[in-house]
């Protein structure tokens, strides 16, 4: 038997999401004591034996892959599960990961348990601990079959070096697509939300779209990514794929700067996995600090602009 | 135009989350269901849909009688009629088999999901759904126009969007973006009165089987104490950032 990993790739590059699969699929294969197999999809301009370093004994790169579709990738990887016996498939939850594992699940006649958080706590059966009810709240799932697919959360497990010589082979796609790709639309350049390590989020206390320049600057100086609290998404301030929270998108960075954000149950639902929290607030009763790990009660006009001076400080 | 909206019956967002005693399950004592946000969106989409080039909308749900009330709201909102399958719902798989065998004998051009349920946070339905029934599956779904036979969506994706296109049928995991948060919309008395006589059929399920089990929740470790440092000390956090808890 082996484990497989889904190590997916953006434009041919592997992110640090790619990572973690590898290194989570690592801890995988080293419990049930077998081998790891990673499996990309598509043009590469990295080299595939990068992931070596994160834990995969071999890479297999499918490089006549076209645009992802869920029937294409999915009865593709089944056929490569089946032709290298493996017996957990680990792929991580980007938009489309949560497609494939599912879609994958189905095919291959497998148990599936996404959202998970850590290593399995056992292989055989797999049980393994996920979030639930938008982080509130954290469930052991066992699976009744022998076959899993394990989709993990993104920035939940971390990216891991294990050392390793991976040689690569080459694979082919099976099956059809039933979508078709038209356009796409995406910024380059840019760190995106699900991927930022760290992340400046800003709220209604910022009282309009014009005063995000600031919370850009420190957003730039610390590498990260920004992000907003739902009510100021609604009203256009800023856009839609920024709103994090129970109904925009779950993030878990290591580090989260909340600007003027008051921290309602369904903001926190969807940050709560931050490793380290900064609020930032001028009413000291404001419920974010109680989930803050550092805080500073004040006007956000005048802490930021001295916040990014330190930074700038600090950074030299 | 026949839709499709699978509605999952799930805790309101305000809702303070328990388990039993035991460890074993959720505590639903005290709790406001409702239809999930990701779905309201699905359901707008549809109602919309049907003003504009008519056609009838179902709703769905696999659960027990206790989630009848949150399809009551979804006719009242303008679901035509509701379905529940008679069965406590108990992994994504075996939902998605309940609902598979619903689209099969239900000739729907378009099949809607939410993108994710706030209560189990399978993100696995719509998917599982599609693979089943061997239909195109666009998840994440942000933009559905219809042009005959032809569906075009806009699905997010990292640090973007893509249009894709499929033929009819299709399933949509859908989300914010398929309409706009004030394009929502909330049940009118005329629609109270009238989702009473709506039909809601009872089905009995097939009797898929789950393939895991939930053994054990517990909350999240509860966190430390707020460290708070005064405005105008914004050198002393930013070293504590960096020295103390090392992420910048
Ligand atoms: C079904 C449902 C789903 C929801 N889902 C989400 C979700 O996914 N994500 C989400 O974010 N919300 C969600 N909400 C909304 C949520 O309940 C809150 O209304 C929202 O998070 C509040 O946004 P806010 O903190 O930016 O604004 P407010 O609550 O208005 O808070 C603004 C904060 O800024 C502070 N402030 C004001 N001026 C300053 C200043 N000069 N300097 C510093 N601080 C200042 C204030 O003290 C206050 O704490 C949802 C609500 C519902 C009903
Ligand atoms: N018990 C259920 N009955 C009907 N539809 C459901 C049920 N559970 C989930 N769904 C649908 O599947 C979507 C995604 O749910 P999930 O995969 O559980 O995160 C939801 O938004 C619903 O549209």
């Amino acid at each position: 038997m082996s484990v497989l990993v889904f190590a997916e790739n953006w434009d041919g590059k592997f992110k640090n999401p790619s990572f973690e699969a590898v290194s989570y699929g690592k801890a995988v294969a080293d419990k049930a004591g077998t081998d790891l197999i990673a499996v990309t999809f598509g043009n590469l301009e990295d080299d595939a034996s990068v992931l070596g370093k994160y834990g995969a004994n071999k890479v297999v790169h499918v490089s006549d892959a076209g645009a992802f579709d869920a029937h294409l990738y999915g009865n593709s990887l089944k056929d490569l599960a089946n032709g290298l016996s493996a017996k957990v498939v680990v792929v991580s939850q980007s938009n489309n990961g949560k497609m494939l594992s599912s879609f994958l699940a189905v095919a291959w006649e497998a148990g599936m348990i996404s959202n998970v958080v850590e290593a399995p706590e056992s292989v055989a059966p797999i049980k393994v601990k996920k979030k639930v009810f938008s982080s509130k709240g954290i469930a052991t799932v066992e699976s009744s079959e022998e076959r899993v697919v394990l989709a993990l959360a993104s920035n939940s497990f971390g990216a891991h070096e294990a050392a390793t010589d991976a040689a690569v082979e080459s694979g082919s796609t099976s099956g059809e697509a039933k979508t078709q790709s038209v356009e796409v639309d995406r910024a380059t350049g840019q760190i995106t939300l699900s991927e930022a390590e760290v992340v400046v989020s800003a709220g209604r206390g910022l009282k309009g779209p014009e005063n995000w320049g600031m919370v850009e600057e420190l957003a730039g100086l610390l590498g990260a990514a920004t992000a907003c609290s739902k009510p100021v998404s609604d009203v256009g301030w800023r856009p839609h794929t920024e709103h994090v929270g129970q109904t925009g998108k779950a993030i878990a960075p290591n580090l989260y700067i909340a600007i003027g954000i008051s921290g309602a149950i369904q903001h926190l639902a969807g940050v709560s996995s931050s490793k380290v929290i900064v609020v930032v607030n001028s009413d000291p009763e404001a419920p974010f600090f109680k989930a803050a790990d550092y805080g500073i009660v004040g006007d956000a006009f005048d802490v930021v602009p001295r916040l990014i001076e330190a930074v700038k400080e600090l950074k030299g | 135009m026949k839709i499709l909206v699978c509605i999952s019956h799930v805790p309101d967002t305000t809702s303070k989350i328990n388990f039993t005693s035991d460890h074993s399950a959720f505590d639903s004592n005290g709790i406001q269901f409702v239809i999930n946000p990701n779905d309201e969106f699905g359901l707008t989409k549809a109602v919309q849909l049907k003003e504009a080039q008519g056609g009838s909308i179902t709703v769905l749900t696999v659960g027990d009688a206790s989630t009848e009330p949150t399809l009551r709201k979804a006719l009242a909102i303008g679901a035509d009629e509701a379905i529940r399958v008679n069965a406590e719902a108990k992994d994504s798989f075996q939902v998605a088999a309940e609902i598979a065998d619903v689209v099969k004998n239900g000739d729907y051009n378009l099949i809607i999901c939410g993108k994710e349920s706030i209560d189990y946070n399978g993100q696995a339905v719509p998917t599982m759904v599609a693979a089943i029934c061997n239909l195109p599956i666009v998840n994440a779904c942000m933009g559905l126009n219809l042009d005959g036979e032809e569906a075009t969506m806009i699905r997010e994706i990292e640090g973007g969007k893509e249009t894709v296109k499929a033929s009819l049928p299709v399933v949509l995991g859908g989300q914010k973006g398929l309409v706009e948060e004030n394009e929502l919309r909330i049940p009118n008395m005329r629609g109270i009165m009238s989702a009473r006589t709506k039909p809601l059929q009872v089905k009995e399920p097939i009797g898929a089987a789950p393939k895991s089990s939930h053994t054990h929740f517990e909350k999240p470790p509860a966190k430390a104490d707020v460290k708070l440092v005064e405005a105008g000390q914004e050198k002393e956090l930013v070293q504590l950032l960096h020295t103390e808890a090392k992420v910048i």
